[in-house]
């Protein structure tokens, strides 16, 4: 039972692809690249995750072909073990249990062991040593057979190269290059003039790589320059050829399959191909995006593979072109703009590439777009001051995104753009409306957007240092076809002179609540008239939210002395306070729910409550050992169904957060083994059905297994997943691989027969869609009820999986008298 | 002798050195033999259809190879014919240049020919079938100069940026006997174009328009870590060029194709130490000499009365009689001289004017009386049966009883110029002497080695002076020894004795022997102590180096009178403003 399993943080995704080198199949189909936990085989043509291979419990730090049967796959991991896989069939084959962290990978084709770097004794010395792997039968095999081959070398794979089929190993470090003969058992060391000449201050060696066929060791260095190194199986005879076209440090080198050419990358994001290993002999591709941080060649010499800071995979063609892009989340900067959802796309919204907004998609751990806002080209250099994208928010359902980007290179200076982008259904894409220059005279401090249902016109509020908020509205904009629209300021407010700092509307758009250091201060919507003013005198306001849907009329305020404040609207006084030192205030847009994340000398624990009560509904100690910086909670295109009440909080939104380290993580009771695949590939299919006579039959079978669990029993498993399990015939359609399938004809019959059968059982009814907008109708009634009536109702006892039949049971009767109006004329169609 | 085919482009000598090839204006390789008393036209080669611009051996004498313009040819010695005609490619990095000028190849003994072109490209052609093997572009501009390690397992070759690449014979994986040549070490110690290399079984040397001389050491094959393994850039020659007329306050400066004459400025002012005064009467140009003819001037020489004049090039010898009228010049030649002295590589006149010393290019030592308007030859020393050096190097004691003269490795000899005879020989030393000089009234000969040593030798007592064997014994300051500049000119101070003035390119030092001698721990180059320091604590730390480096490159330093010293600087600048502008290159990040 589900209920029973306890709620676990989990890294939902977004973890890193560029961690380590990509990994191509022999066939160039398939490029393999590490994230998190987790291994992912991507399509080299469609950019398709086609399967993420888990099994290891921590992250994995090393991928390598199996060099005997290149359909299978080694890969290793912090966990301490050694996978092999077939990643054409996601099987898990073999798991070798080494007992230490493995920080590296390396096979060979002519050896029965593997390479790998561990570090024994101190934290920072990190040995290569090769690991025996004995041939078993049985699933999991102990593999403790080490035998050392060189020690310290640096941890990253980066740093060490085998060349010549196996017959050497060059690893790099700090100003020497070490050479392992493995026949002669010798070890040559190479050592460049260090830091103390000013001159060759740079001279680190940061990457090395060894040619296939001849005896040649390319290095990396922190000046940009590249050093083939020859004749190094003699300390005295050495000679090195220098390279030199990166001005900062190249940061991955490799050698394409015949040897011919060399592929060098760094921070000027451009991949340099070296022909014959000559200076003049090089050619170019320029603008990838992001720094290069590996480059990875493919067995059979047609692909390259480059993995950016971005989290970013390239896919370039052996003639230099850019063919296909994996993007996962942008993690390389500061979040400004906080954690957002695109009511459109469910889409999680935030800073992306410098100057853009990202959206990235939850359910298939992929970027959906980048919106350019800042629209200038990116110069990369150090000690430059750059415009920074520093608060957006959505709003009317994704109809408009406001914008503000700064940029303040001295004191006085301060440059402030605020842009309002509207949604293009042509183009499927934010149109830049209104720009506005200098909105505020200081730092804008908050914005948000009027949400409320009810407001025809749509309302922008923004706060700011200079001590001022300003309504922006939008207007005509005298158009001669009076038909452009643009915002325009209507309203300046100031409380005394005080800063601005947060602000926010009630969620019937009545209200709005603006806070002014330590005072907040409540303004009629309407009139923009000064209602009433809170002060605690506790500290300034940090966050500010009103209360949902039954806790309406409640308002919270956290502020930075630690204290978590709640006015009663109605009464206009405090209902209570609690001393919490709050990092992230965050309201479940689908219930009366506010998630809280607090920081302590320990960690981050969440306390998830009701404004009505102060007493938390749950409570999470220590979901992260560094800090929280923002939280965001994703409603759910399916509700669960917990009947626990400490997770109920979780039936219709899902709450994620985003640490310090920019790990994104959520709460989930699924083990992880059952927690992506399942849930990602069944919304993915579903998401993909276009609106065909076969969207209608499948949405009418999740809509009946929907009600026929509700009905029976509510204590009952995920409610999506039996669909199925139940349709074998649909499954095995959607979720087998193409190339597996029999054929089409086959198939017929028994897919059709499903359907047939099924269709016998209930009725059809309506699609979902309309279920929810019922709910939200009926939740709106409820609130304004509240408002109207000035009764405080008492929610707390209710339960949340009742209320749900309720509603259910109620609609069910509107859409079965909806029913009779079906139009079945696509039936003739098919 | 003229080879008759218009001006000559290259020459190279045969492995056994006893024919030569000359490739001419008019396309045609001619084969000279060359027998100890003559060369003589021995064959022509096919001709070709434009100048043939550089040559090479195969190292068995059998075949040579030519590069022309746009093509290489390889003959065979033998019948004269060319074998193959290697065309090369005008391209330059997809643009088209005109003329593709092949100004080096190197044949091997595999038979690989190398080629240096002005497209910037190194070749490596098959000449048994005539193809191309290899192809480097390694520079935008011209190729100029390639040179080969007598094990050819590595060359060099200098490039118009000024930038000389260093290619090496490496072994394509450590099991198989596969080689190819590899690219390594570029080394940019130019800033102009790179005429001539050379490839020494330790070193790289390189020259070329930026006057400079550059001996960049093989670390691979240095032994020891010594002070030859250090790179060395040679601006100046380490000759003397600068002559002065003491007397007279006159200076002879030496140029490649004329010399100067210069009467120094004076001033009436005085000032304090450090202070610039100004002249009360300019420095004046008396003289300018051309040289007749195309060759090079090797050395030259004022009399210190600043009557005579000599010089000498490759193949004559001039004397020239000065007669000052107030301020007006005579310069008369003096005629008729002697068939033996047709060149010299050292003059010298003595300091009373009476007597010229001419060391010649055979080894021998010339005694000349002068007299007014004409000479008389007293005595030719000939050098010792055996030894067919010649002396580079000669010094006269003031009184006029010594001459000292040294040759470029063996020991310094000593005559008796009144008796006309060798009086003694000083020991010989490893290193080349760089500079002589005998000390008046005690007639000690100082003698500057290349390796920085300087000994003291007394000539009457015909052994090193006590001073000397100190310094041998306790050992020159370790920053003394690593001074980079030879010692060119040594002097000494007509009132004090302990004195002895000495200078380099970098440097002006005065050994003065009566202080304590610096050891490792002491500061050798010490600043000017500083005026309020007692004169206790000054003469503490005082010891017998007193070095200036105030002027420099020093060209030439020497005591006019006991009060006035004169100082011949030659900025690098200034020689470096008349050279042609270098090839623009883009730098990064300008």
């Amino acid at each position: 039972m589900v209920e029973e399993e306890s709620l676990r943080v989990v890294r939902c995704g977004g973890s890193e692809l560029n961690f380590r080198r990509a990994v191509f199949s022999v066939d160039s189909k398939y490029v393999f690249c590490v994230s998190g936990d987790f291994i992912k085989v991507y399509s080299t043509a469609t950019e398709e995750c086609v399967h993420i291979l888990q099994g290891h419990r921590n992250l994995v730090t090393g991928i390598q072909l199996n060099p005997r049967n290149h359909l299978q796959l080694y890969s290793c991991s912090f966990d301490g073990t050694i996978k092999l896989w077939d990643y054409i069939d996601g099987i898990l084959i073999k798991t070798f249990i080494v007992g230490c962290k493995l920080h590296a990978l390396f096979a060979l084709a002519c050896e029965d062991s593997v390479f790998v770097i561990i570090n024994k004794e101190k934290p920072d010395v990190f040995q290569l040593v090769s690991v025996k792997l004995p041939k078993s039968s049985s699933q999991e095999i102990e593999a403790k057979e080490l035998s050392f081959v060189l020690d310290y070398i640096n941890q990253s794979p980066k740093c060490i190269a085998f060349g010549n089929e196996g017959e050497y190993v060059a690893a790099v470090r700090d100003f020497y290059l070490s050479v392992y003969f493995f026949k002669k058992k010798t070890t040559s060391r190479f050592t460049l003039s260090s830091s103390r000449n000013k001159k060759h201050a740079k001279n680190n060696f940061t990457c090395v790589s060894c040619h296939p066929k001849e005896d040649c060791i390319a290095t990396g260095h922190r000046d940009g320059k590249i050093r083939l190194w020859r004749n190094f199986d003699d300390e005295k005879k050495y000679t090195y050829t220098c390279l030199h076209w990166h001005h900062d440090l190249v940061m991955d080198l490799a050698f394409s399959v015949t040897g011919s050419s060399l592929l060098s990358g760094g921070r000027e994001s451009v991949l340099v191909e070296w022909r014959e290993a000559a200076e003049k002999n090089k050619e170019f591709l320029p603008r990838l995006g992001a720094t290069i941080e590996h480059i990875s060649v493919s067995p059979a010499g047609d692909l390259f593979c480059t993995s950016h800071s971005d989290n970013k995979l390239i896919i370039i063609h052996r003639n230099l072109e850019a063919s296909a892009v994996i993007q996962g989340l942008v993690k390389d900067r500061n979040i400004f703009t906080g954690l957002m959802i695109d009511p459109r796309t469910k889409a999680l919204v935030l800073n992306g590439k410098p100057g853009h907004l990202q959206f990235y998609s939850l359910q298939s751990d992929k970027q959906l777009y980048n919106l350019d806002i800042i629209q200038q080209e990116y110069i990369n250099d150090y000690g430059l001051i750059q415009i920074e994208l520093t608060k957006a928010a959505f709003g009317c359902y994704g109809n408009w995104l406001a914008t503000v980007e700064q940029r303040q290179e001295k004191e006085t200076e301060l440059e402030l753009q605020m842009k309002l982008w509207t949604y293009n259904k042509k183009t499927q894409g934010f149109v830049l409306n209104t720009k506005v220059n200098m909105p505020h005279e200081d730092h804008i401090t908050a914005l948000c957007f009027c949400n409320a249902e009810k407001s025809e016109n749509p309302t922008l509020v923004t706060t700011s240092k200079d001590g001022h908020f300003k309504v922006w509205i939008l207007t005509d904009d005298s158009d001669i076809y009076k038909k452009a629209v643009g915002w325009t300021c209507d309203f300046v407010g100031s409380y005394h002179k005080y800063q601005a700092t947060n602000c926010c509307f009630s969620e019937d758009g009545s209200l709005l609540a603006v806070s002014f250091e330590e005072i907040v201060t409540i303004w009629d919507s309407e009139t923009w008239e000064l209602k009433c003013t809170f002060c605690q005198r506790a500290g300034k306001i940090r966050h500010l939210c009103f209360g949902r849907l039954t806790c309406s009329k409640y308002l919270l305020g956290a502020t930075e002395n630690g204290i978590l404040c709640c006015w009663n609207l109605l009464s206009c006084a405090l209902e209570w306070s609690a001393k919490l030192n709050m990092r992230v205030l965050e309201p479940d847009p689908n219930s009366e729910n506010i998630a809280a994340i607090s920081q302590s000398s320990t960690g981050s624990d969440l306390f998830v409550f009701r404004p009505s009560e102060p007493r938390p509904l749950y409570i999470q100690k220590n979901i992260s050992r560094e800090e929280v910086q923002w939280g965001v909670f994703v409603p759910r295109d399916v509700p669960e169904s917990f009947t626990s009440e400490a997770y109920q909080w979780l039936n219709r939104s899902q709450f994620y957060f985003l640490t310090k380290s920019q790990s994104l993580l959520t709460f989930s009771t699924q083990s992880p083994e059952e927690k992506l695949t399942p849930t990602s590939k069944q919304l993915l299919a579903e998401e993909t059905l276009p609106t065909t006579p076969f969207y209608f039959i499948l949405g009418k079978h999740r809509q009946q297994q929907q009600d026929d669990k509700l009905n029976e029993a509510l204590e009952d498993e995920l409610v999506q997943l039996p669909l199925t399990e139940n349709i074998p015939a649909i499954s095995e359609l959607l979720h087998t691989p193409a190339h597996v399938l029999p054929s089409a004809s086959f198939l017929c019959s028994m897919f059709i027969n499903s359907l047939l059968l099924s269709k016998e059982t209930k009725s059809a009814e309506e699609i979902p869609d309309d279920v929810s907008m019922e709910e939200e109708k009926e939740s709106v009634d409820s609130d304004e009820e509240n408002n109207f009536t000035e009764q405080v109702q008492d929610t707390n006892n209710t339960d949340l999986g009742k209320d749900i039949i309720h509603q259910l049971s109620k609609s069910e009767e509107k859409e079965l008298r909806k029913f009779r109006k079906v139009d079945y004329s696509w039936i003739t169609a098919l | 002798m003229d080879a008759f085919g218009g001006p000559i482009w290259s020459m190279a000598a045969s492995p056994s050195g006893s024919q030569l090839l000359v490739g001419c204006e008019d396309g045609s390789v001619k084969l000279f033999q060359i027998t100890p008393d003559k060369i003589q036209f021995e064959r022509n080669f096919d001709r070709q259809k434009s100048r043939i611009l550089s040559l090479s051996w195969h190292p068995a004498g059998t075949h040579i190879a030519a590069g022309s313009i746009d093509y290489i040819s390889v003959f065979d010695v033998k019948s004269g014919s060319a074998i193959h005609k290697m065309l090369v490619d005008r391209q330059y990095m997809g643009v088209s240049k005109r003329k593709c000028i092949v100004w080096g190849v190197a044949f091997l003994s595999d038979g690989t020919v190398i080629s240096a072109d002005s497209a910037g490209k190194v070749q490596f052609w098959d000449s048994a079938t005539g193809t191309l093997v290899k192809n480097h572009l390694i520079a935008d501009a011209d190729v100029q100069s390639i040179a080969v390690s007598d094990q050819e397992d590595s060359f060099v070759v200098g490039t118009a940026e000024g930038t000389v690449f260093h290619f090496q014979l490496v072994s394509v994986t450590s099991n198989s006997s596969e080689k190819q040549w590899v690219r390594t070490k570029p080394f940019q110690h130019h800033t102009h174009d790179v005429r001539a290399v050379a490839h020494s079984p330790i070193a790289l040397i390189s020259g070329g328009t930026d006057t400079h001389l550059v001996i960049r050491p093989l670390m691979e094959k240095v032994e020891v870590k010594n002070y030859d393994a250090a790179l060395r850039k040679i601006t100046f020659p380490h000759r003397r060029l600068v002559s002065c007329a003491k007397k007279k306050q006159l200076l002879l400066f030496q140029f490649a194709h004329h010399l100067e004459l210069w009467r120094l400025g004076s001033t009436v002012a005085t000032g304090k130490n450090g202070d610039t005064l100004p002249l009360s009467k300019n420095a004046d140009h008396l003289l300018h000499l051309k040289t007749k003819g195309p060759e090079n001037i090797i050395c030259s020489c004022i009399s210190p009365c600043g009557s005579w004049i000599a010089y000498s090039t490759a193949s004559r010898f001039f004397l020239y009689r000065l007669n000052y009228e107030h301020d007006n010049i005579n310069l008369q030649r003096v005629s008729k001289m002697p068939a033996f002295l047709r060149s010299a590589l050292q003059i010298l006149f003595s300091e009373d004017s009476a007597k010229l010393f001419v060391a010649s290019n055979q080894g021998s030592l010339h005694v000349i009386r002068l007299l007014e308007g004409s000479f008389k030859h007293l005595h030719t020393f000939q050098p010792q049966s055996g030894t067919v050096e010649s002396m580079c190097l000669l010094a006269v004691s003031p009184d006029g009883n010594w001459l000292a003269a040294s040759g470029t490795s063996a020991g310094v000899h000593v005559y008796n110029v009144k008796q006309l005879k060798l009086h003694c020989t000083v020991p010989a030393y490893n290193f080349p002497v760089t500079a002589l000089a005998i000390a008046p009234n005690t007639n000690n000969l100082v003698i500057a080695h290349s390796d920085q040593q300087v000994f003291e030798y007394s000539i009457p007592d015909k052994q090193y002076t006590q001073w000397s064997r100190t310094i041998q014994k306790q050992g020159f300051h370790h920053l003394w020894l690593q001074r980079d500049t030879p010692i060119t000119h040594i002097s000494f101070h007509p009132k004090r004795p302990m004195h002895i003035l000495l200078h380099d390119a970098y440097m002006f030092c005065i050994i003065d022997k009566s202080l304590p001698l610096p050891n490792d721990k002491t500061l050798l180059y010490n600043p000017l102590p500083p005026t309020n320091e007692s004169d206790i604590i000054r003469r503490r730390t005082a010891h017998a180096f007193k070095i200036s480096k105030k002027y420099k490159p020093l060209l030439f330093m020497d005591l006019l009178d006991e009060r006035t010293l004169v100082a011949v600087e030659r900025p690098l600048d200034d020689i470096i403003a008349q050279l042609p502008p270098p090839i623009k290159k883009k730098k990064f990040g300008t």
